[in-house]
């Protein structure tokens, strides 16, 4: 998949409702499985879908913090939805996957790699804070010196169907990120969509050679200035309507870095409840635990990885105890990881905008509300100590 | 596919070593002796050693790899791993991957004094640096071992620590509760640095204990004029994948098994008073 940045090109074209049906099926086609938004359980997940038909037809959804909802719009539209609860997170970096299997031999033991096969997934419908997170996650995972073999396999062979986001969800955030809410890298094909009266039309940008090879099945037309222009306003509105904003991103890292005694602290730990929600639901968050098992009689073992955070006491467990025992440690150790010791570890934020750990928080906790007032209250707590 | 000597293309991935021998230190600490055949590591960095069935931990490589002699780790049994590492018989076999981590700056140490300060269980990572100090004396002006521990049944390295005395070394150990055969310091091993001879100006001090040991011995050691950015620490954190992934080792803006295990203390000093980091 191509970096390069998109422009509305000259390669751009106009499909309808059909030609993404026939999107969709070129990508089965060639060999896909296809992952995208579906209605289950009164939400818009990402999940295994099979084509048009599952997409969330006009379905939209109303999140708050600590609130979501889904309700109907008034008219037909495949993508009017804002971020999903999971990320695409599931499917690159998973769950749960097992690193290897032991096996007792005569004179010890031998431990085999037992690599699940890498399925070639086509994300659809991926946003532009989603695909600034699968890039954040990049660097952590593959961008060092001990790329993580599983997940570049899965990473590798996906095909990215990119939507640029036609309305802002309530707690989203990516305009003050700089994040979105247009898609600029990271894509094969992005779709805008348009719909006005009974106009229904998508502008297909193109975003790398592969994108546009499948884009040339495709039943289409070129796309004119005026599509152009009306796709552009789509994404100018969605900015210009989002209710949220981190407060002087650039300053962020700086501000948390002198301010770890502050008294805000506390008084997010007071309404904290550490469940961990935030870091399951970021599309960033990329904390590991492993658990070793050992069969039943003793002849076989394996290590298996699953998603950990630093909500829970186990994960700064050192002889001795929790070196972060309190609530106020742990969400302190989670927003200065994702806002300002990101930038130390991977040299990007690990903050994307898109305002999930906002919504799934039980009690509503808001990290751009948070940040503001330490800023508000800069220095409070006193300087760091010193021996 | 061809490993490098790292693992960087399995980097998940256990190979297997044995056990040459095992020696105990103390009533709960025992020194394993590895045949592990190209993985060795330098002093200051770790191994993560897989015990069959049981898991992984991170431990620090107690050898001098420029020796001959095998790969040694030194193990508290203080956990289900742990216990079941320290319990393997010559001949078992054990997982390990590594060696992961930063070094012991021995060369930048070189041409000053070396003033080494060991807290407990913190001699271990240190008994290869100190190995190799000794391996090329002459590298260094004078060289001081300060070792404090819990009681004098606690001592590690016993006869190796008196031996150490005999080539040229200043080795004052210190312990919090004596016996009735003690009659050597009794007190934190900050006490110790004030009565060691070093020129400071010139000196490097490796720095390995409990957290607040090291906090507060690293400020000593400031205060008895040894330049910040020449005081390092080896510090230490829950570790899982030990390759900058789990997320588990942060330490501020630190991955202690990336950027770590021995760091500056300049660069870390401001995070070592915020308490629960």
């Amino acid at each position: 998949m191509a970096e390069r940045e998109a422009e509305h090109s000259d390669d751009a074209a106009v499909i309808n409702r059909a030609g993404v049906a026939a999107l969709l099926q070129a990508l089965v086609d060639s060999g896909h499985h296809l992952v995208g938004p579906t209605v289950r359980d009164g939400a818009i997940i990402y999940t295994d879908i099979t084509g048009l038909t599952d997409l969330p037809q006009g379905w939209t959804d109303r999140q708050a913090g600590g609130s979501y909802r889904l309700e109907r719009r008034g008219d037909a539209a495949l993508f009017g939805y804002a971020a999903t609860p999971q990320s695409w997170k599931r499917f690159l970096h998973l769950p749960t996957v097992r690193l290897w299997r032991a096996e007792r031999t005569d004179d010890g033991f031998a431990i085999s790699e037992a690599p699940e096969p890498a399925r070639k997934i086509a994300l659809i419908a991926a946003r532009a804070c989603d695909l600034q997170a699968i890039a954040i996650q990049d660097r952590v995972l593959q961008g060092g010196r001990y790329p993580d073999p599983g997940y570049a396999a899965r990473r590798r062979d996906i095909f990215v169907v990119a939507v640029n986001c036609g309305s802002a969800g309530g707690t989203c955030f990516c305009v003050s990120m700089q994040t979105g809410p247009r898609v600029r890298s990271g894509f094969d094909l992005a779709l805008t969509e348009l719909i006005d009266g009974d106009r229904h039309e998508f502008l297909v940008e193109v975003g790398s050679p592969g994108g546009a090879a499948l884009l040339a099945q495709l039943p289409r037309r070129r796309a004119g200035g005026d599509d152009v222009a009306a796709a552009a306003a789509v994404v100018a509105r969605t900015a210009a309507a989002m209710g949220r904003a981190m407060p002087r991103p650039a300053d962020v890292p700086a501000l948390l870095r002198r301010n770890l005694e502050h008294p805000r602290w506390e008084a997010v730990a007071d309404r904290c409840l550490s469940c961990a929600n935030c870091t399951m639901v970021c599309p960033t968050c990329f904390c590991t635990s492993v658990e070793d098992t050992i069969s039943l009689d003793g002849r076989t073992a394996e290590r298996v990885q699953r998603w950990d955070s630093c909500f829970t006491m186990d994960f700064s467990h050192v002889h001795g105890g929790s070196v972060r025992a309190s609530p106020r440690s742990r969400y302190r150790q989670w927003m200065t990881h994702k806002l300002s010791t990101w930038w130390e570890q991977f040299g990007t934020s690990g903050c994307v905008g898109c305002g999930r750990c906002i919504t799934w928080c039980p009690v509503g906790i808001d990290i751009t509300e948070e940040v503001a007032a330490i800023a508000a209250s800069d220095g409070a707590g006193g300087a760091r100590g010193t021996p | 596919m061809a490993a490098r000597a790292d693992g960087a293309s399995a980097p998940f991935l256990p190979r297997i070593a044995r056990v040459r021998s095992r020696r105990r230190e103390t009533h709960d600490t025992w020194s394993l002796a590895l045949d592990a055949a190209g993985m060795a590591g330098e002093p200051g960095q770790f191994n993560m050693l897989y015990a069959f069935g049981i898991g992984e931990i991170p431990v620090s490589v107690s050898s001098d790899a420029a020796a001959t002699g095998p790969l040694v780790h030194t193990i508290r049994a203080v956990g289900a791993v742990s216990e079941a590492l320290a319990a393997l018989r010559p001949g078992a076999a054990l997982g390990l991957r590594g060696p992961f981590g930063t070094t012991w700056p021995l060369a930048e140490a070189a041409g000053g004094d070396l003033v080494i300060v060991a807290g407990g269980l913190g001699l271990a990572p240190l008994r290869g640096a100190i190995r190799r100090a000794l391996a090329e004396r002459g590298r260094y002006g004078r060289i001081a071992v300060l070792y404090g521990t819990r009681s004098p049944a606690d001592i590690l390295y016993r006869s190796e620590v008196e031996r150490w005395r005999r080539l040229d070394v200043e080795v004052a150990v210190t312990v919090d509760h004596a016996d009735q055969r003690w009659h050597g310091n009794v007190g934190v091993v900050t006490k110790l640095i004030g009565r060691a001879g070093f020129a400071a100006a010139h000196a490097t001090a490796f720095v390995c204990g409990p957290e607040i040991m090291m906090r507060f011995t690293a400020s000593a050691l400031e205060a008895a004029g040894i330049a910040p950015a020449r005081i390092h620490l080896s510090l230490e954190r829950n570790m899982k994948c030990a390759v900058g992934q789990c997320g588990r080792c942060q330490f501020g803006g630190s991955l202690i098994c990336r950027d770590g295990a021995v760091m500056r203390y300049d660069r870390v000093r401001p995070l070592l008073t915020i308490r629960e980091l």
